[in-house]
């Protein structure tokens, strides 16, 4: 039993060396070595400043922008409190939240696409749907002055689409495709 | 439900399937000691880890004596990680200056992660610091799942073994599913992982400065709102993509990040997904193949995938199916489906790039198995989506199941089975040459009672305490009974995932949790242990007319028959008032 006590304290001590500083530490090396800028949080930078990550939503809103999900996350799209709603499919408090944001998002009478009044599972989904990117077309071509088939193209531009053709759903990345539109605005 | 989906359903498991095998017959080398081609690396590594630790690797221990070496090792890691969870403010590599974590906190977490759970009352990116996520838990995201694999190593040499008294040595085992299986891959998924975006650094969180300022609304403690104007985003970093890999490999499932799998810096593309998914089924289905080549048997080995992929094929298929249902209390919004627009369905807890898709598949796979891990919440799912993650959990997790608990889970089952068989035709029971006798089917029973005694137990005893129970509850109805239920399966079965609006992070439910994660894995790895060990010391009967064969459609459809009804007859009273009622109600237009 001594013997054994001694192992595993042991073997608790040197493993964890191995397995909780030397493979960690292997793995940071060769990822920044091999893709800096991922291992960094693929950060977009503007005029020398951080303006947020790739891979992170942001919220925005107003008619100037497209418009991200609704965020669970602290007091919205927060990446120190990522998460969901939780809130259940039965829950009268989701429906309530839900109208709200159809009645904030509607155009018309069209019914709006699901993903952009559903909260994402982390709260920092920096996609919507095309079908929710082009939904809100008419309203920020409206606002920008832009014409419309200009808007579409660039909601085309920025569709990632399933990869090998097969894998994931087709998205727009909302931040990509704001920064995108404030340029073409600049011209 | 769309074409494409189906597709990419079919792609999964086919690779699942295929890799199995390579994968199995590489791990019977490993524990049979026989030539790698990763031998000239790790040999050297592997005898200076037993000369640091004092391991003499000829040395055979007893089921006794291994169980005792598999605890007194466990305890010795949770006591490593609740001291450096509760020292951590001393400790570097803390670059947000994170205060130690309190002591019901981190006692449930220690023995979360030791337990192969991950359970997470807590939210990662405010509580845990790099040198924690790194030195405190993502070791035990290799030593549970080692210690997993090794358990059920040891459970096939008991089948294997004939008038012996020994299963092999724990040190040994442990050591070789380390060395040999879970660190290299894990190596190798992690910078694919980075490839994509998943994060690995330990730098500061990022302030970045917000391209339109956002206003943010709170509610005070005085229940006034305040409305301010936030202009940065504070972005959290970290070692992630170590964690990410060994995360779904070993089945553990504890997320780096609160959103887990569904945050983008752990999981942002399609290709993560999917690599994800496969790596937390890889060594479970690998682990069958290895079963069927050590005891001889190889078809033994498929006869029993083939009941998993059924079992796993009939989750994803109500799963897949209820979460592209609109739901019926939404007004003026489009949940149809759009090959090319939009997956439509119940997106609430759902990430755009995964869809109902990559989501319903990584919730069952995710449950199937013991990972836990998630990227959709499913407290959000249908009530009939729920339903197939909780059932995955309440069922055993035998479904491929978790490393080495998966296969040693389904073994009890199959003697389970094997038993049932020998009864209706009147011989003793036998299974792969051992006569499986009053003992054996003990232990068994005893490994099946303890899981629902546990789950149901804990469940009633929160359901009648008002506030201390019910007051964690973030929804009502039918789902509140759901969402205790789902705490404790998940905990029992190791698993890890929950229905997260269920505020866990108090007194009660972390020490609850904290035993019922106890119960849930060693309560059941002790009498599992016990039969390898009385298994060994038998001789082997010779194969006649009248043995069961282990190897037949019919033996699969035994086992699948067994598993469901001892499944069902335990917890369907419980389901039926949570979920399936739920379901009913929503579709009568009630909202809670």
């Amino acid at each position: 039993m001594k013997k054994t006590l001694i192992t595993s304290v042991l073997y608790t001590i040197v493993t964890a060396i191995l397995l909780g500083l030397a493979y960690p530490m292997l793995v940071l090396g060769l990822s920044h070595l091999l893709f800096p800028h991922q291992a960094d949080g693929s950060l977009i930078t503007r005029n020398g400043k951080v303006v947020g990550s790739a891979l992170i939503g942001q919220a925005f809103s107003g008619d100037m922008y497209f418009h991200s999900r609704p965020s669970a996350a602290g007091n919205g799209y927060d990446p120190t409190a990522s998460g969901g709603s939780n809130l259940a499919a039965t829950s009268s408090a989701l429906i309530t939240r839900i109208d709200a944001s159809v009645a904030a998002e509607k155009i018309g009478n069209t019914p709006v696409p699901v993903d952009l009044v559903t909260a994402s599972g982390s709260g920092l989904d920096p996609d919507i749907s095309p079908a929710a990117a082009y939904y809100q077309a008419p309203r920020i071509a409206q606002a920008r002055h832009l014409p419309i088939s200009t808007v579409n193209r660039l909601i085309e531009d920025h569709i990632t689409q399933r990869l090998f053709g097969l894998l994931g759903e087709p998205h727009v990345n909302v931040l990509e495709l704001n920064l995108a539109l404030d340029s073409q605005s600049a011209h | 439900m769309s074409l494409n989906g189906w597709l990419q359903i079919t792609l999964f498991i086919t690779l699942t399937l295929l890799l199995a095998k390579p994968m199995g017959l590489y791990m019977a080398r490993v524990f049979e000691g026989r030539r790698t081609w990763l031998d000239p690396v790790l040999i050297p590594c592997e005898r200076l880890l037993y000369r640091l630790t004092g391991v003499n690797p000829n040395e055979e221990m007893r089921w006794t004596e291994y169980c005792v070496a598999m605890l007194v090792f466990t305890a010795a890691t949770v006591v490593l990680t609740y001291v450096i969870q509760r020292l951590q403010v001393y400790l570097p590599f803390n670059p947000q200056h994170l205060p130690g974590v309190a002591p019901a906190l981190a006692l449930n977490t220690a023995v979360s992660f030791s337990t192969n759970t991950n359970w997470q009352a807590y939210t990662p990116e405010s509580t845990m610091s790099y040198l924690t996520q790194m030195l405190g838990l993502a070791t035990h995201n290799f030593w549970s799942a080692a210690t997993g694999i090794a358990l059920a190593i040891a459970f096939i040499r008991g089948i294997v073994r004939r008038e012996m008294k020994t299963l092999g040595n724990f040190w040994v085992d442990v050591t070789r599913a380390t060395l040999w299986i879970l660190l290299p891959i894990s190596i190798v998924l992690a910078l694919v992982y980075t490839s994509q975006g998943v994060i690995d650094n330990l730098k500061p969180y990022t302030t970045a400065t917000l391209v339109q300022p956002m206003t943010a609304t709170s509610t005070g403690a005085d229940g006034k709102t305040t409305t301010s104007t936030v202009t940065t985003q504070t972005i959290a970093q970290g070692p992630t993509a170590s964690q990410e890999s060994i995360k779904e490999l070993g089945t553990n499932g504890g997320g780096f990040f609160n959103a887990n799998s569904a945050h983008p810096f752990e999981n942002p593309t399609p290709l993560t997904n999917f690599l994800e998914m496969l790596s937390i089924l890889l060594i479970p289905a690998g682990l069958v193949v290895t079963l069927g080549k050590m005891v001889g048997s190889p078809k033994h080995g498929w006869a029993v995938l083939a009941c998993m992929t059924i079992l796993w094929f009939l989750g994803v298929f109500t799963c897949y199916w209820a979460e592209s249902q609109p739901n019926p209390l939404y007004h003026n919004v489009d949940q149809s489906n759009s090959y090319m627009l939009q997956s439509g369905g119940n997106m609430e807890g759902k990430e755009v790039r995964f869809g109902i898709t990559g989501s319903a598949l990584f919730a069952t796979v995710t449950t199937d198995t013991s990972t836990g891990a998630v990227n959709s919440m499913h407290d959000s799912f249908m009530p009939l989506g729920g339903l197939v993650p909780m059932v995955n959990i309440l069922l055993g997790e035998v479904i491929f199941g978790g490393v080495g608990s998966g296969l040693y889970g389904i073994i009890v089952f199959i003697i389970i089975s094997v038993f049932i068989a020998g009864l209706m035709v009147g011989r003793t029971p036998e299974y792969l040459g051992k006569k499986i006798e009053a003992f054996d089917v003990k232990m068994a029973m005893l490994f099946l009672l303890i899981f629902p005694l546990v789950i149901l137990g804990f469940s009633a005893v929160s359901l009648l305490m008002p506030n201390i129970g019910l007051g964690s509850l973030s929804n009502h109805g039918p789902h509140g009974l759901s969402e205790v239920l789902y705490a404790y399966a998940s905990a029992a079965g190791n698993n890890g995932s929950a229905f997260a609006g269920l505020n866990a992070n108090t007194n009660w439910y972390n020490y609850s949790l904290a035993v019922t994660m106890f119960f849930g894995r060693f309560m059941m790895i002790v009498p599992m242990l016990a039969i390898a060990g009385n298994l060994a010391g038998k001789k082997i009967t010779p194969e006649t007319a009248g043995t069961f064969p282990v190897t037949t459609p019919t033996f699969t459809v035994l086992l699948l028959s067994v598993i469901i009804i001892v499944g069902a007859l335990t917890f369907f009273p419980a389901l039926s008032l949570g979920p399936v009622l739920e379901h009913l109600l929503l579709h009568a237009g009630h909202a809670f």
